[in-house]
């Protein structure tokens, strides 16, 4: 079996299916595994992740799957509860997360004016130049469904807005990750994964 | 998505229908609406569930969220819908029969998967919520108050509202903006108002005096009598924050 273009982790949660489609639209075939050694081999990686983050750092931890995201040096991209597993740790049930991206995520603050979850389109604004980025206009929509967030820090790539200004995309070297969710954020979401698989939308 | 042939496509299972459904949802997706309802408005009257063979065939082709709605009675029901790509399952008359159903939802895939469908109508100068909307012969009041019924679904872990206004609704007289600015003090999620577009304006004036963090409407988009780029232009020239590109 030859080495896979893409590896999506098969992190648990139910929404795979439109990733697997967004890829699809682009010509590629992800392939969605837990398997170590076709995610080392893969050329480029996948974090998703919907639901609570204490099930899915147990899964990964289940799965011998810690050490084995830490050691990645290919590009890899953490999607939604993916970026926030990547970060230091979550302040939802205080779980440790994996610790590549530092920070913590913690709960958004709410209201009438501002609910929790944060569900819809959010524009995002550029903080740093980044390839993922490339060809999207600074201030374009992005589709967000989250209860956590990253505080902005040093190694935000992009930034959005709820009652407070939060991370929309953090980098670290070859991590890279999106508190919003591309595969469901219209052409500009399928730009974003198209130059994150290096392909042309 | 309440147009009589897309739901009849649904109910009988027909794949021309089907592959019109795919065909809307594809044009409704260029248009640059920001999410789309799937709605089998006879679902639970009959006590079955909706074929969903169409939902793959939908996820596949569309790019921004999309939520079903109709017939969805338990977990199961629900993780079948969202392992095929949904990104959300609204509940609404099951839920009334069976409360525990948001919680074991909520529990099992997260808030933000699960909304709740209102169906409430003004009487005697209160608000109150109707069951088995989607056929007229069937349809009773629930005896339970808009407000109360919003409130424990909150605290059994609904994570958005879509209050459909019975007394606007098919009317196109606008959105009942003095109930869901009512609703928006008591609803700490996500509320998206329903019922009531007729114009332009209309969605214009629900988000300015009810506050609701998105507007649904089904026959005005249908009929084309609005264009979802034109309404969406309008809506960021009236001082609205709205994704337009």
């Amino acid at each position: 079996m030859s080495s896979p273009t893409l590896a999506i982790i098969d992190s648990g949660g139910a929404n795979i299916a439109s990733l697997m489609y967004a890829f699809r639209r682009l010509g590629i075939d992800g392939e969605l595994t837990t398997d170590a050694e076709r995610i080392r081999a893969a050329q480029r990686v996948i974090l998703p992740g919907v639901g609570a983050a204490r099930d899915a750092m147990s899964r990964l931890v289940d799965l011998d799957l810690v050490d084995v995201i830490r050691g990645l040096s290919q590009p890899v991209l953490g999607i939604c509860l993916g970026m926030q597993l990547l970060a230091d740790a979550s302040e939802e049930e205080d779980v440790e997360c994996l610790g590549i991206i530092p920070g913590v995520a913690g709960k958004l603050r709410g209201g009438t004016s501002c609910p929790v979850p944060n569900m819809g389109w959010c524009s995002v604004t550029a903080a740093q130049p980044d390839e993922v980025l490339h060809s999207i206009d600074d201030g374009s929509y992005f589709y967000f469904v989250h209860s956590y967030a990253l505080p902005v820090s040093e190694h935000t790539v992009a930034t959005a807005r709820h009652a407070e200004p939060f991370s929309a995309m953090v980098r670290r070297d070859n991590f890279v990750a999106a508190q919003f969710h591309p595969e469901r954020s219209s052409a500009n979401g399928a730009r974003l994964l198209a130059n994150f698989a290096g392909v042309t939308a | 998505m309440r147009d009589g042939e897309v739901v009849k496509g649904v109910r009988f299972r027909n794949h021309r229908v089907v592959g019109d459904i795919v065909a809307l949802a594809t044009r409704y997706c260029e248009e640059g609406a920001d999410e789309l309802v799937f709605y089998d408005i006879t679902a639970s009257p009959d006590g079955r569930t909706v074929d969903r063979s169409w939902v793959d065939r939908v996820a596949a082709v569309i790019d921004i969220p999309f939520c079903v709605a109709g017939g969805i009675r338990s977990v199961a029901d629900a993780e079948d819908v969202l392992n095929k790509g949904a990104d959300k399952i609204s509940v609404n008359s099951p839920a009334l029969e069976s409360p525990r159903l948001i919680n074991d939802l909520a529990r099992r895939f997260g808030s933000q998967c699960v909304v709740l469908g209102v169906d409430s109508r003004e009487q005697d100068g209160a608000y109150n919520v109707y069951q088995y909307t989607g056929d007229p012969d069937k349809t009773v009041a629930a005896e339970l108050a808009t407000v109360e019924w919003i409130a424990e679904a909150q605290d059994r872990g609904i994570g958005e509202v879509v209050l459909n206004c019975m007394n606007q609704d098919g009317v196109r007289q606008g959105y009942d903006n003095a109930q869901l600015a009512l609703i928006r003090k008591h609803c700490h999620v996500p509320l998206i108002a329903s019922g009531g577009a007729g114009s332009m304006q209309h969605f214009a004036d629900t988000f300015r005096e009810a506050g609701v963090d998105g507007a649904l409407a089904a026959s005005v988009f249908h009929s084309a009598e609005i264009d979802i780029r034109d309404l969406k232009r309008f809506l960021a020239d009236e001082g609205i924050d709205i994704r337009t590109d």
